[in-house]
């Protein structure tokens, strides 16, 4: 028997498969691949996580991340 | 009651067991105001028109001109140069004379929420969501938001009055996006107009009869190149400047949906 050891998980990050070590936030992931949520909404889960609590919102193996880009035309 | 006009008129409404009678008689009953007259407002109060709700308040300050024309669709070519809420007054009479209707040939102010039950923002510029967004928030009014980009669309609709948990749009878009442009500079297909303007209806529609599910504290979003669309929960931002801590006696109509 060999031990196992969580060392990394594997998030779809704009449906695109990414590994990451544990514990990251989803203010950590964003601002690893410089994405700008400025200019977008940031949706885990299908849930729309407000900017204020990006820091608060920790990602776990399997969590789809999406950025909803704002849209304003009328 | 209903003429007998009426009851011919609003006949798909009246078979339907989420509106029936009572739906129709709620949608006579309200008020809804309608800001930005472009491709999202003026096809909405069309369908709102004829859908006869009996108080429709058209509120944008821009005249038509022809390049609005390859998607809002409420104008003829011989608007060109005429006022928007005019022009759509006009029109919106001719489908319904029953529907009482007033424009407002200038930009939106908090006034033009005295006394309504919804607002249906289809703007054009985030400040002026902002507005309308803060506006809506003091007034204990329900907001119906749609939005276009190029080949995409957004509706929310927003009512912290109603509920601790429910964000205002403030606490989807808390700031304007940088680079943000209106349809003039990134372009838009003219048919997504249609489909996000009749979501934006039907929602209202939704909400002043109570008829299913509305869209409440949640997004539907559309993606027309892919053709897909999908609904994502929205939750309120504890930091929210606009309706963190707002005062749900502030509100002074009956909140929707019933």
């Amino acid at each position: 028997m060999t031990k196992t050891a969580c060392t990394s998980i594997t998030i779809q990050l704009n449906g695109k498969p990414i590994d990451l070590e544990p514990g990251l936030s989803l203010a950590d992931v964003i601002r690893r691949h410089r994405l700008d949520p400025q200019k977008a909404a940031v949706e885990h889960n299908l849930n729309i996580v407000p900017r204020s609590q990006l820091e608060y919102t920790q990602v776990a193996d399997g969590d789809r991340i999406e950025l909803v880009e704002f849209v304003g035309g009328g | 009651m209903f003429s007998e006009d009426e009851i011919e008129r609003y006949a798909r409404h009246l078979m339907l067991k989420e509106i029936g009678g009572e739906g129709q008689q709620r949608l006579k009953q309200a008020t809804v105001t309608l800001v930005g007259l472009g491709g999202l407002g003026g096809t909405a109060g069309q369908y709102l028109a004829a859908a006869g709700v009996g108080r429709l308040r058209l509120v944008d300050p821009d005249t038509v001109s022809l390049s609005n024309l390859q998607r809002q669709v409420p104008y003829e070519t011989a608007d060109l140069n005429a006022p928007k809420p005019k022009v759509l007054a006009r029109r919106l009479h001719a489908l319904n004379p029953n529907v009482a209707i007033e424009h407002h040939e200038r930009a939106f102010e908090a006034n033009d929420l005295r006394g309504v039950d919804l607002a249906l923002d289809g703007t054009d510029s985030f400040p002026a969501r902002f507005a309308i967004n803060q506006a809506c928030v003091e007034a204990g009014v329900t907001l119906v938001s749609g939005a276009l980009g190029p080949w995409s669309g957004q509706v929310g609709a927003f009512a912290p009055h109603v509920g601790a948990y429910q964000p205002c749009y403030a606490c989807f878009v808390p700031s304007e996006p940088p680079e943000a442009e209106a349809c003039a500079v990134h372009g838009v297909v003219g048919a997504l107009a249609g489909v996000v303007a009749c979501q934006m209806a039907l929602e209202a529609i939704k909400l002043i009869t109570g008829a299913g599910t509305p869209l409440l504290g949640r997004l539907w979003i559309y993606d027309a190149l892919k053709a897909e669309g999908r609904t994502l929960n929205m939750a309120k931002d504890p930091a929210c400047p606009v309706c963190a801590g707002a005062a749900a006696e502030k509100n002074t109509i009956a909140p929707l949906p019933h």
